[in-house]
């Protein structure tokens, strides 16, 4: 009887998820990378990171906005506070307030500002990609069923449509993960499309695991803390309802012999 | 309730001008309490842990959000990331409604397992189905609130059930609204209930506890406790068991929590609300599945009357037959122990609620393992019925043609097998205080 129970439990708990999952992928397959920030003891790789922003910086900037991340957030990828001023400094930034006449003015950024938007609304935005709109990727990772996973077979994921496939408008490409497979972003990386400040090979592969890690941060920025705090929180947990479950049986004693 | 005279004087003071030691020390500490609960009796301390836990988070929560349908979704995101423990407050609010939701499921299939909801437990069990129908609305608002693609095309699927209703629907969906879609306003007054509801939840949770404490609790026998010798007092030996489900429930919340925070969660609802672009499946929060299954299964007109109308008056039914359930169910003995038929069918009519979750889950025409000719919306109409089937025929009839086993004489006598058993703690307690 027990056994049926949690059997049930653990279905009915598995059910709605594996509905999403099977609703929004290309078809294929997800490949599945073991990220190092998974598991109950994962955190990120801070080199990981860093290249992930690099590509991030160099090729999705272009086209896709990280409105929510501030630039003082850096600082957790292992920056040092100047570094992020300076990396803040090479953005021009519209001053929330504007100036003693009256006028609203662009200054360099500072830590406390957020990532500057490519396009200042969806509009624009569509009317400069041949009217698709390239997402904010602040929450990419959490707002795509199969997250990492996803993001990463997306971005390694073009291939030649199947024969007889023609595409349902002009200038979209075959993606064997996207929904639907026909996308409007062109491959995205290209073998050698950032030349990596720390000297590691820039292959496709290696600019999609970086960039997927980085996105994997700016999505759950939280989540080293998390599973620190976690792991303190079980321990005391366990030992305490251990205490619970003694104290019980102490209580307990005398009517369970009666 | 017997006077209580307190040693101390300030107590003693207080308790002759507003008796609430006493009334602590007779509800809480010499309660009798059947001395055979099992753990299924532990949902409902449960239950009231998740209520509190969920408002004093959710007070915080207000403290930093923002129900304006521009800044809602960001604000929510400046808590997880700028507000110092957002993540975790929002994380516990967010997975505490789950939580609340899957101890509400069990402690209902406990009443209905052994047969709690029966004669003199009527009104307590009535005031349950009040507590739910509170807790749905509270939650399904409540999801509202972080304005995410989920949440605006939930609220917009289920505020526009009520356009069903003949003639006057489409004024009543749009006074819902506030306007001629999901908008700002309803965003405003959906923020507005959900913090209120809570609080009346607490009235109807205080109305369901005094009624429990009027007749007692139902035990796994189904019989009433006929003396002292088959009772123990709630304190120490509940407040001991309870804190064992406590701890245990605790360790599986913070799983939720700490290891897989968005688990229960769409990863739609991380996209922020947007009129123009529909979601492939728009689908509720996993503990309303079986009732959105339920929604969707109606898919022909009968007579005049439209399909849509029948599902949503199904759906509305399902929770409101519970109403009657006492009076449906004409068997006299309670428990599941003593009812070899209607035990099967309870495990029947649990199995049939999980099946309508898998089909609220799934998108009506995708076809059920692969049979072409057979798709969920197909598994949905049979579970559907058979639901129906259980509360409205099965339940009625089984009470008269099912031969129950015979009753214990006494719990104490089933607990030990034996003869009656010494009274425990029941009345040397109140001796042993201060």
């Amino acid at each position: 009887m027990r056994k049926t129970i949690l059997a049930i439990l653990v279905l009915g708990l598995s059910l709605p998820v594996a509905g999403v999952a099977a609703a929004a992928s290309g078809g294929a397959e997800l490949k599945k990378i073991e990220w190092s920030w998974q598991g109950a003891f994962g955190q990120y790789d801070r080199a990981e990171l860093q290249r992930g922003l690099q590509v991030y910086k160099e090729v999705c900037a272009a086209c896709h906005g990280l409105r929510l991340i501030a630039f003082r957030n850096l600082m957790d990828l292992g920056y040092t506070e100047n570094q992020v001023k300076g990396f803040a400094k090479q953005y021009e930034v519209q001053n929330k307030e504007p100036n003693d006449e009256g006028e609203m003015f662009n200054r360099p950024g500072l830590p406390a500002d957020r990532f500057v938007s490519p396009f200042p609304n969806e509009q624009a935005a569509r009317a400069a990609n041949g009217g698709a709109y390239p997402p904010d990727l602040s929450l990419i990772v959490k707002a795509r069923a199969g997250g990492a996973d996803y993001l990463y077979s997306l971005m390694v994921g073009y291939a030649d449509a199947p024969a007889g496939v023609k595409p349902p408008a002009e200038n979209l490409q075959y993606n064997l993960h996207f929904p639907g497979n026909w996308i409007a972003m062109p491959p995205p990386l290209s073998e050698g499309a950032v030349e990596y400040a720390d000297g590691t090979k820039a292959t496709a592969d290696q600019m999609a695991r970086d960039l997927t890690a980085f996105l994997a941060w700016a999505a759950m920025p939280e989540l080293e803390q998390r599973k620190q705090m976690g792991l303190a929180v079980m321990m005391f947990l366990v030992v305490f309802t251990g205490l619970l479950i003694a104290t019980k049986k102490k209580v307990w004693e005398k009517v369970d012999k009666a | 309730m017997e006077k209580q005279t307190y040693s101390n004087p300030i107590i003693r003071w207080i308790d002759d001008r507003l008796p609430v030691f006493s009334f602590m020390d007779h509800e809480y500490n010499q309660f009798p309490m059947p001395k055979n609960l099992n753990y299924w009796w532990n949902f409902g301390a449960l239950a009231s842990i998740c209520l509190v836990v969920l408002i004093v988070t959710g007070i915080v929560l207000a403290m930093h959000y923002t129900a304006e349908s521009t800044m809602a979704f960001d604000s929510v995101e400046r808590i997880m990331r700028d507000v110092n423990y957002g993540w975790l407050i929002r994380y516990i609010h967010a997975n505490g409604a789950s939580m609340f939701f899957i101890v509400v499921y069990i402690h209902i299939f406990r009443g209905l397992y052994y047969g709690s909801y029966k004669n003199p437990r009527e009104l307590l069990w009535i005031l349950g189905v009040v507590i739910l129908l509170l807790m749905m609305g509270t939650a399904f608002m409540g999801y509202v609130l972080p304005w995410g693609q989920m949440s605006f095309w939930g609220a917009k699927v289920i505020t526009n059930l009520f356009s069903a209703i003949p003639i006057i629907g489409e004024p009543i969906v749009e006074w819902l609204w506030g306007g001629f879609t999901v908008g700002n306003p309803t965003l405003n007054r959906f923020y507005s209930l959900h913090y209120l509801l809570p609080f009346v939840l607490i009235g109807v949770v205080g109305m369901h506890v005094a009624a429990l404490h009027v007749t007692g609790s139902n035990n796994p026998d189904g019989i009433e406790m006929k003396g002292p010798q088959d009772s123990v007092p709630f304190n120490p030996y509940f407040t001991a068991k309870d804190s064992v489900g406590m701890g245990v429930f605790l360790i599986v919340w913070a799983g939720f929590v700490f290891y897989a925070p968005d688990y229960l969660g769409h990863p739609d609802n991380y996209i922020e609300a947007n009129s123009l672009v529909t979601p492939p499946h728009i689908v509720p929060e996993w503990y309303f599945l079986p009732f959105y299954a339920i929604l969707r299964s109606i898919t022909f007109d009968i007579w005049f009357i439209e399909a849509k109308l029948i599902g949503v008056v199904l759906m509305f039914a399902s929770i409101l037959v519970l109403f009657v359930l006492p009076w449906l169910d004409t068997s006299k003995v309670r428990s599941c122990r003593y009812r070899p038929t209607y035990r099967w069918f309870f495990w029947l009519l649990v199995a049939d609620c999980i099946v309508l979750g898998v089909v609220g889950a799934k998108s009506p025409d995708d076809p059920v393992l692969g049979f072409e000719m057979f798709k969920y919306v197909h598994l949905g109409m049979l579970g559907t019925a058979y639901y129906f089937f259980h509360f409205l025929i099965l339940l009625p009839l089984l009470g008269k043609i099912e031969t129950p086993k015979p009753l214990p004489d006494s719990i104490s006598r089933s607990v030990t097998g034996g003869g009656g058993g010494a009274a425990i703690g029941a009345t040397s307690a109140k001796g042993e205080k201060a």
